[in-house]
């Protein structure tokens, strides 16, 4: 659920991103309304409102008056290159620090890398 | 914007007792507020004097740009919520309902009878014979049902299990959303309503300590914790709140946004860092220390 370690409404965006990226919410298709996620998660829907407008201004949903949200069409693509510039700082660049707090080398960190490959199939 | 209330230099003393020190603020209309403060900080007094229960000693209040004793129109759009209401003893929950639809202009008899289900209330039993947890229900129903433009709940929750509190933030939110209005919870559950405040009132000692928007408060504070002297390296020319140490490991609580530069600045230390919530913010806030207050007053 949500928590505090960042703004609320950072977090309701990320969330919907995570949903079109995953394929839960397909492009053009619509969002749930503010009050919506305001009741789900139990927040103030001006925060979940502020959380849909970060999304609107990046171009990934957009406004169909008096009808709603709608994921924009090229927004799955659009949302899969911002994680993947953000993945090195946020994964690799951590994960190698604490690998070398650990002591463990390269070749070891591979080795793990590749033993995950399993865990997935 | 709309101003709901206003509020200028208010203060309530009781001889030479002085309970509310020159309080200064105004609510804009459709935002949930929530007024915070510690038992007898004197959040009370405050919401009965700006609903005309009780005469400030000095200073204005305004509500919807008008002055309030004796003034019915604007009392009648006001619905003030409190931990024990009191009730005539003959009274049935049916009757309380009645008298709320002759009250209130916005009263909706069928969403009250829908939040009557949802709290699982028996109408034609006695106020009297009803249990705390019921009794707070009632409360609840009649502060939603009335739709007030101005409604208050001030700890409207005395005997209700989590699930009943559940219910009522889920109405809440969900009735706000369909008819916006401003609504103020005061409480000390504050972790169960932060997520739900737009912005925030904290009384201290009978003075308001912070007016501000939800989301600003919690980026006023985080916390780092790790060996003692590499905290103390951190905190140094640092607002710190508060300093806890066991054996060779500390933690502390700073003042601060918590932006790039700082959160670099912990990892090479290789100091935790986690967030603090509002709720543990204004617990450190409050306990009364000369040093905290000059901490807020930066």
């Amino acid at each position: 659920m949500i928590d505090d370690s960042r703004p609320i409404y950072v977090q309701i965006a990320e969330r919907i991103e995570n949903d079109i990226i995953e394929g839960g919410l397909l492009e053009e298709s619509q969002v749930p309304s503010t009050n919506q996620f305001a009741s789900f998660y139990q927040i103030n829907p001006a925060t979940a409102g502020k959380g849909v407008n970060l999304l609107v201004d990046q171009g990934i949903l957009y406004k169909k008056r008096g009808v709603g949200m709608f994921v924009a069409t090229g927004a799955r693509e659009k949302l899969i290159k911002k994680r993947r510039e953000l993945f090195f700082e946020q994964y690799v660049v951590s994960m190698i620090h604490e690998a070398e707090k650990l002591g463990i080398t390269r070749e070891e960190l591979t080795k793990m890398i590749q033993k995950g490959d399993k865990i997935d199939e | 914007m709309n101003k709901v209330i206003e509020v200028n230099h208010l203060t309530k003393s009781y001889g030479h007792h002085t309970v509310v020190h020159d309080v200064n603020f105004s609510l804009e209309a459709g935002k949930i507020y929530g007024l915070l403060g510690r038992n007898g900080a004197g959040k009370t007094t405050v919401m009965k004097m700006i609903t005309a229960q009780l005469f400030p000693t000095s200073g204005e209040i305004k509500v919807f740009g008008e002055n309030l004793y004796e003034n019915r129109s604007v009392l009648n759009q006001v619905c003030f919520i409190k931990e024990s209401q009191k009730y005539p003893d003959i009274f049935r929950i049916a009757d309380v309902l009645d008298l709320c639809s002759s009250f209130f202009p916005n009263w909706d008899r069928e969403y009250a009878d829908s939040l009557i289900e949802d709290f699982r209330l028996p109408v034609k039993r006695r106020i009297k014979k009803l249990s705390r947890g019921m009794l707070s229900s009632v409360g609840i129903v009649v502060g939603l049902a009335s739709r007030a433009p101005l409604t208050i709940f001030d700890e409207p929750y005395l005997g209700l299990d989590a699930v009943a509190r559940s219910i009522f933030y889920d109405r809440l939110l969900e009735d706000y959303g369909t008819h916006p209005r401003t609504i103020i919870l005061s409480t000390h559950l504050i972790d169960e309503v932060s997520k739900m405040l737009e912005h925030v009132l904290v009384i201290d000692d009978g003075r308001l300590m912070i007016n501000e928007e939800a989301e600003a408060i919690r980026r006023r504070a985080f916390s780092v914790a790790g060996p003692s002297k590499k905290v103390d390296a951190f905190t140094v020319g640092r607002e710190t709140l508060s300093r806890e140490a066991i054996g060779g490991m500390a933690q502390a609580i700073v003042m601060g946004d918590l932006n790039s530069k700082t959160r670099s600045q912990a990892k090479e230390l290789g100091l935790e860092i986690n967030p603090v919530s509002m709720q543990q913010l204004i617990i450190h806030l409050t306990n009364h220390n000369s040093q905290r207050k000059a901490a807020i007053n930066q």
